[in-house]
């Protein structure tokens, strides 16, 4: 499915549709704004009680959060060099790239998951205030897509192994890295939004 | 028609327009008390007449739903129906049934038919649209098992496509969630919370999978389009249907006793789905203009477009007029939800039923479509009825942002009656577009009788 438009000895490709089976762009869409309305609801709520969201903010930990963002980078860098690899038709190094990145997937779900052991055991609720409604809202949906995004990993991981794709035909892989990468990408937004600004 | 138990569709099809027409005709008395109260009083009284009317259309929808799936199913998995003795029994238990349950409504006060039916037993009545006797409830349950049974076997032994098991899970959905109707805890917020997975999952969750499924076979059928096409679609508006829908459900827990967090849950998830209808708006008309064959049978053409166009309207639009939390404060319960629940049930479940009506029916008389003159009158039928649900839908909006404005805003609000006084002029209106919506079906069923001597028709 990919036509490159450029001279095609150029080192950026150029797509004509973008990478991956256009249904999982569908869905990449969808979520993002599901995600993009429940950020504005969060800036328009914000903006109501700015004492309250500020003096809870103060009670996340930034380190974790900090770290967390370190790990799904580094995972979605994984999930670049497992592109790039069956792109070569290396599909052996393409499975254990994206292994890594499950790795990290799980790495992030086991701190955040302490993360979330920590509030909940302090007696912290979605009723606790808005504040917290948000975040444990929104890092619980994210925290879901993370394990939705390795499943779909594992799945492309299993089929890479089977020798399933190809130099030529690795669509399946470009469409779980995509999603990947939005997963990611969430979380790039999702962090400095509810942890950091204030 | 191409295989013979397919034949079975066509009762479910006839009982499904009969019931059609008895829901218009309590919905005319019904429109009429509005502005004359004691109309057929104490004969019919208003909440009498209210619920023959809604629960007619539930019923009639679901013999749409079953005489459909017995017309699909077998096409689609390429084999004889599982059983069509069976298919017969339950179209009459299901129609008894349904008919005992209206003259219960008809010729005997609602508490005593409640005692009349064991509701001491298990108290399951008394709940807007779920108002039926237990023994109809059982009904419905045993009915729907068998009819399940019945089709999932089907499937089984045949070939398996996409429509027939995203129609499969939405039928099955259906049958799961009315289970909530016998729940009915004494905790009044708890019953309301259930109550909705009945009444939410069904209209905007697994019956959209249905109306997917329903639309995108005939879609299959009169455009010859690739089912690749057609299924991918299809299965990206069900995602996007399950994703908003099911968390969507909070839009009805804004007000009824539960945690607050549901006002924002319930605003961003309902927000978000028009946007699987808008799809379905997109798909059917992106389909006809790829289409590879002219089908003969322009009608059914016309109702799957305006399945696409009415229920984006009704149930995206209008539904989002009013599911935001803030909004939602001040039209809760009035004129407004009037408005959305006609165009939305007629957009989309009165109407994807008529299109797999128009397509099945010609089809089990042994013709691929009707004459040209049946069609032209079918046709008259669609425009009219559609017509004249968009002046209903815009009399009762008319009327929800005049009651809203006099009754809940300002310092001083009126009083409910005397708000309703002054909202008269829309529901003469109403009743007026809704006497055109009778002459539309009663042109809808003259359609079916005529001679089809100039056969084949639409050559």
């Amino acid at each position: 499915m990919i036509i490159l438009i450029n001279n095609p000895k150029s080192a950026h490709q150029v797509y004509a549709t973008p990478p991956g089976d256009l249904a999982i762009w569908f869905f990449i869409f969808a979520e993002l704004l599901a995600f993009g309305i429940f950020f504005a609801a969060y800036a328009f709520a914000r903006a109501h009680n700015i004492a309250l969201f500020d003096a809870s903010q103060q009670h996340l930990s930034r380190t974790s959060g900090a770290i967390n963002t370190l790990v799904l980078i580094t995972s979605s860098y994984f999930v670049v060099r497992a592109v790039a690899a069956i792109k070569q038709g290396y599909s052996n190094q393409c499975a254990r790239w994206i292994g890594a990145a499950i790795g990290f997937g799980a790495i992030f779900l086991a701190i955040k998951s302490f993360e979330f052991y920590g509030k909940f055991s302090s007696g912290i609720t979605l009723s606790t205030n808005t504040f917290y409604m948000f975040y444990l809202s929104l890092t619980i949906f994210h925290f879901m897509h993370v394990i939705l995004g390795m499943l779909i990993l594992a799945a492309v991981m299993l089929k890479a192994r089977r020798g399933g794709y190809s130099a030529e035909n690795h669509t399946g892989v470009e469409t779980g890295a995509s999603y990947w990468h939005m997963v990611d990408l969430l979380w790039i937004i999702l962090f400095p939004l509810i942890y950091v600004i204030h | 028609m191409q295989y013979k138990s397919q034949a079975v569709a066509k009762p479910y099809f006839i009982a499904a327009i009969g019931l059609f027409l008895g829901q218009i005709l309590f919905g005319l008395i019904m429109g009429y008390q509005y502005v004359v109260g004691d109309f057929l009083f104490p004969a019919i009284p208003f909440n009498v007449a209210r619920m023959v009317h809604t629960n007619l259309l539930i019923v009639w929808i679901l013999f749409g739903f079953m005489g459909s799936a017995y017309y699909l199913i077998p096409e689609e998995a390429e084999t004889e129906l599982f059983s069509p003795k069976l298919a017969w029994l339950m179209f009459w238990v299901f129609l008894v049934a349904g008919a005992l349950t209206i003259v219960g409504y008809l010729t005997v006060p609602y508490a005593t038919l409640a005692s009349m039916t064991g509701n001491d037993i298990l108290a399951t009545m008394g709940r807007e649209f779920l108002e039926q006797p237990l023994p109809t409830k059982v009904g419905i349950v045993i009915v729907a098992l068998v009819f399940l049974f019945n089709i999932s076997m089907t499937v089984l032994k045949g070939r398996k496509t996409s429509i027939s098991l995203v129609l499969l899970l939405g039928l099955w959905g259906l049958a799961i969630f009315f289970l909530f109707s016998f729940y009915n805890p004494s905790n009044l917020v708890l019953d309301k919370y259930f109550w909705w997975w009945t009444v939410h999952l069904w209209v905007e969750g697994v019956w959209e999978l249905i109306l997917g499924a329903m639309l995108a076979f005939v879609l299959i059928k009169i455009t010859g389009v690739d089912r690749e096409v057609i299924e991918k679609w299809l299965y990206i508006i069900i995602a996007m249907t399950l994703i908003t829908g099911i968390i969507g459900t909070g839009h009805h827990y804004f007000w009824i006793g539960t945690p607050e967090y549901w006002q924002w849950f319930g605003s961003v998830f309902s927000a978000l789905e028009p946007i699987p209808f808008f799809m379905m708006t997109v798909f059917a008309f992106n389909m006809v203009n790829r289409r590879r064959r002219e089908h003969p049978n322009k009608a059914a053409t016309l109702w799957a477009l305006g399945t696409g166009v009415m229920s984006f309207l009704g149930a995206g639009v209008w539904g989002f007029l009013h599911t935001l939390a803030p909004v939602n404060f001040y039209t809760h319960g009035t004129q407004i939800t009037a408005a959305h629940g006609h165009m939305a049930f007629y957009g989309a479940y009165v109407m994807v039923n008529l299109t797999m009506i128009s397509y099945a029916m010609p089809m089990l008389r042994g013709r691929s479509a009707n004459s040209r003159s049946s069609q032209v009158m079918e046709m008259w039928a669609f425009w009219l009825m559609t017509i004249s649900i968009v002046c209903i839908t815009l009399f009762l909006t008319a009327a929800g942002i005049l009651q809203i404005w006099l009754q809940r805003m300002g310092t001083s609000p009126m009083s409910f009656m005397d708000a309703q006084d002054q909202i008269r002029i829309f529901y003469w209106a109403r009743e007026f577009s809704g006497l055109v919506f009778l002459v539309g079906l009663v042109l809808y069923i003259w359609s079916f009788f005529f001679k089809n001597s100039e056969a084949q028709a639409a050559e």
